[in-house]
């Protein structure tokens, strides 16, 4: 993989494709007719979450391949994943309310989208506490691959219940079936811009992934160097 | 349960084991058979993977890598059959310090589906000497006694393969005594005794054969009276370094 | 028949146990009243509000007091790794599991009828008329509460700061059954004849019996080194 799309080479593609989506959410896109400028914001807000979600997905089935294989590389990636999830997490709830300001008068309501991303917030930060205080390193990764699995079975009864809840907000605007109404401009944007967040994603990804590979074989390096020592 | 298995055959047996913690390897491509009747000495300084190799052992553990056969077949598989065979104590007593020695006994005989329970209790309760206690809370005992009770819990199922990780630590004279002519008398009996000490003269004087341990790799694997002693850094009279 | 078995002699072993100290079970009834004593004195609301609150205040109560239990459950089994003196024995994980459930159940249904006792005493509320359903409502959401609290509990007694550790992964994961609870008793208080109470209790249950079947299943792996 690193041979074939070097991690330079996985930046410059990042840097360009949003040079493109920002070209697009600022230049291309119409402007909303009720919102105006403000909605642009919507570009940068709904990637976020999408890829937040992605994010605990890649969780699951990580976990799931971990406790059926026991590979190390699973459990290496859950955690990468939820270490730069975390990251976009943050970001939906933080242009969240920027939005939801000028919008809605409000910084914050209860809106579904909203509960549920702060939910699954709440989610990331739950699996990376337990990440950094376990203390039985023999069954660190099972424990996580459980919370893993049962996460995301919280994340998928979240859309369930938040339509059971005593619902007051708009239905879905995009992919809400016909009529929904979205100017294919917007829409394209939109898309573009969710692909240059999936690939500063999945950078991110790899760039953890490698520097966690690369801490535990220090490690591995200072204790046969310790072993040796002592051994003299 | 495996009735059809003679019972030469019910072996215990370390296959290629490796042991990963994170990146830690514990144990390296541990090979080890014991048979019904071996009375085993593991011997090794502190992290060089006594405990982790006996813990693989009473299935506590799974190996990152190879397997761990009772009678032909991997532990987990047949963890049923596995786990009556095997009778484990460590350290922490795995006792109930709200219940007391013989509610602890019965709950773990009862875990075992044991028939005739209260004749086993009976029996280990004469046998460590804990009969005029076993209406006192485990908490109220001392800790040679908790170990006492301890040893009771892993014998209770009369298991084949008596795994004990340090069973001498915290053990007063009497109990120490006891636990030796308990050592002694398995292997007489066919059953098999595998043990880890820091104490090489005390445990040399119970096993025949000796596991020697170095950072999770094996040393040496063989009779205790064959053994390179000075090879292994061992000399009879020391005790392993608290590395 | 033998892991139902193996669950009972594990439930009377968490009950011996309870009652030698009687420490969880006492604490969980006395933090529980304080909440409904808390929210009681506190909002002072009218009679016809009260209505609206009670629900919140119960399920409150309920979740406290359960995180205080499920933390109590592992206490024990961990002070001299008890859990391993389980594993063990020729028994089924799954069993170990449904025996410290059917405990944790146990104690938080006393905690909770000791706190629908006191409720009904200070709000001057009768549960009667939809105790049928209010019961329905509360074994479902405890249920699925209890069963998150015990495979969390168990993972929660390998970190440093178990309480917190628990805490922190009980309610995100625990919130919708306790949301749907608290809603369905609403219904059921306000005596709603369009028969939407019974909806409210079926996705409570719904809820649980997916969260409980999860960690059943999952909990092989938390016992697993």
């Amino acid at each position: 993989m690193d041979k074939k799309f070097p991690p330079t080479v996985h930046l410059a593609l990042t840097l360009a494709w949003f040079l493109v989506a920002l070209h697009m959410i600022f230049l291309y896109a119409p402007e909303e007719m009720t919102m105006g400028e403000v909605q642009r914001i919507f570009y940068i807000h709904v990637p976020s979450a999408w890829t937040a979600l992605t994010g605990f997905i890649i969780i699951f089935f990580a976990s799931l391949v971990y406790l059926r294989k026991k590979s190390r590389l699973a459990d290496q990636v859950a955690h990468a994943t939820a270490e730069v999830g975390f990251i976009f997490c943050t970001g939906v709830l933080i242009t969240g309310p920027l939005w939801a300001k000028p919008v809605w008068g409000i910084w914050w309501t209860w809106d579904a989208r909203l509960t549920l991303t702060f939910l699954l917030w709440l989610l990331y930060i739950a699996y990376l506490m337990l990440r950094s205080y376990l203390i039985n390193p023999g069954r660190a990764a099972n424990l996580c691959a459980v919370v893993g699995v049962i996460g995301f079975i919280d994340v998928i009864i979240d859309y369930m219940a938040i339509r059971w809840w005593r619902t007051q907000h708009p239905q879905p605007v995009i992919l809400g079936g016909p009529g929904s109404g979205i100017d294919p401009r917007m829409l394209a944007t939109l898309l573009v811009s969710w692909g240059a967040f999936l690939c500063l994603f999945f950078y991110l990804l790899r760039q953890r992934l490698a520097l966690g590979q690369a801490q535990s074989e220090l490690r591995e390096m200072r204790r046969n160097l310790a072993l040796a020592s002592s051994e003299n | 349960m495996l009735p059809e298995t003679p019972r030469a055959e019910l072996r215990l047996e370390v296959r290629g084991v490796s042991k990963f913690f994170g990146d830690h390897a514990a144990l390296r491509e541990v090979q080890l058979e014991v048979s019904p009747g071996d009375a085993v000495l593991l011997y090794g300084a502190n992290g060089a993977g006594k405990t982790t190799l006996l813990r693989l052992m009473a299935s506590l553990a799974r190996p990152t890598s190879g397997e761990v056969l009772f009678a032909g077949r991997d532990i987990t598989q047949e963890a049923a059959a596995a786990k009556s065979a095997i009778g484990f104590a460590s350290h922490a007593t795995l006792l109930y310090n709200e219940l007391s020695v013989r509610e602890n006994l019965e709950f773990f005989g009862m875990l075992f589906g044991l028939k005739d329970l209260q004749v086993r209790v009976d029996h280990e309760l004469d046998r460590f000497g804990l009969r005029d206690r076993e209406r006192v809370l485990v908490r109220e005992l001392s800790r040679g006694l908790q170990q006492r009770v301890s040893l009771a819990r892993a014998l209770l199922h009369d298991p084949l393969f008596l795994l004990l990780d340090e069973p001498f630590t915290g053990l007063d004279r009497r109990s120490t005594e006891q636990l030796e002519a308990l050592l002694k008398q398995r292997p007489e009996q066919g059953k098999a005794v595998v043990f880890s000490t820091h104490n090489f003269q005390q445990g040399a004087a119970l096993a025949q054969r000796l596991v020697a341990l170095e950072a999770g790799r094996v040393r040496y694997n063989g009779p205790l009276v064959q053994a390179p002693l000075e090879a292994l850094g061992i000399t009879p009279d020391t005790e392993a370094m608290h590395a | 028949m033998r892991s139902l078995e193996v669950l009972w002699i594990i439930f009377r072993k968490d009950l011996r146990v309870e009652w030698r100290n009687r420490e969880t079970l006492v604490s969980m009834c006395v933090f529980g009243v304080l909440i409904v004593f808390l929210f009681n004195f506190g909002l002072q609301l009218a009679p016809t509000e009260m209505l609206l609150s009670l629900p919140v205040v119960l399920w409150a109560g309920f979740a406290f007091a359960g995180v205080l239990g499920f933390n109590r459950a592992f206490a024990s089994e961990r002070e001299n790794s008890c859990l391993e003196g389980m594993t063990l024995a020729p028994i089924d994980p799954s069993a170990i599991f449904a025996g410290k459930l059917l405990a944790n159940l146990f104690f938080l249904a006393v905690a909770e009828v000791v706190m629908v006792f006191i409720a009904a005493l200070w709000y001057n509320f009768s549960f009667l008329p939809s105790l049928g359903q209010f019961v329905l409502i509360a074994f479902w959401g405890t249920l699925g509460y209890a069963a998150l609290g015990t495979i969390f509990g168990a993972i929660a007694a390998n970190t440093r700061m178990r309480e917190v550790m628990l805490t922190v992964l009980q309610f995100p994961v625990a919130f919708w059954i306790l949301m749907l609870a608290m809603d369905a008793t609403a219904q059921a208080f306000r005596g709603n004849p369009n028969g939407d109470a019974t909806a409210g209790v079926l996705r409570v249950a719904g809820v649980s019996i997916v969260f409980t079947v999860a960690s059943l299943l999952l909990f092989e792996y938390v016992l697993e080194e």
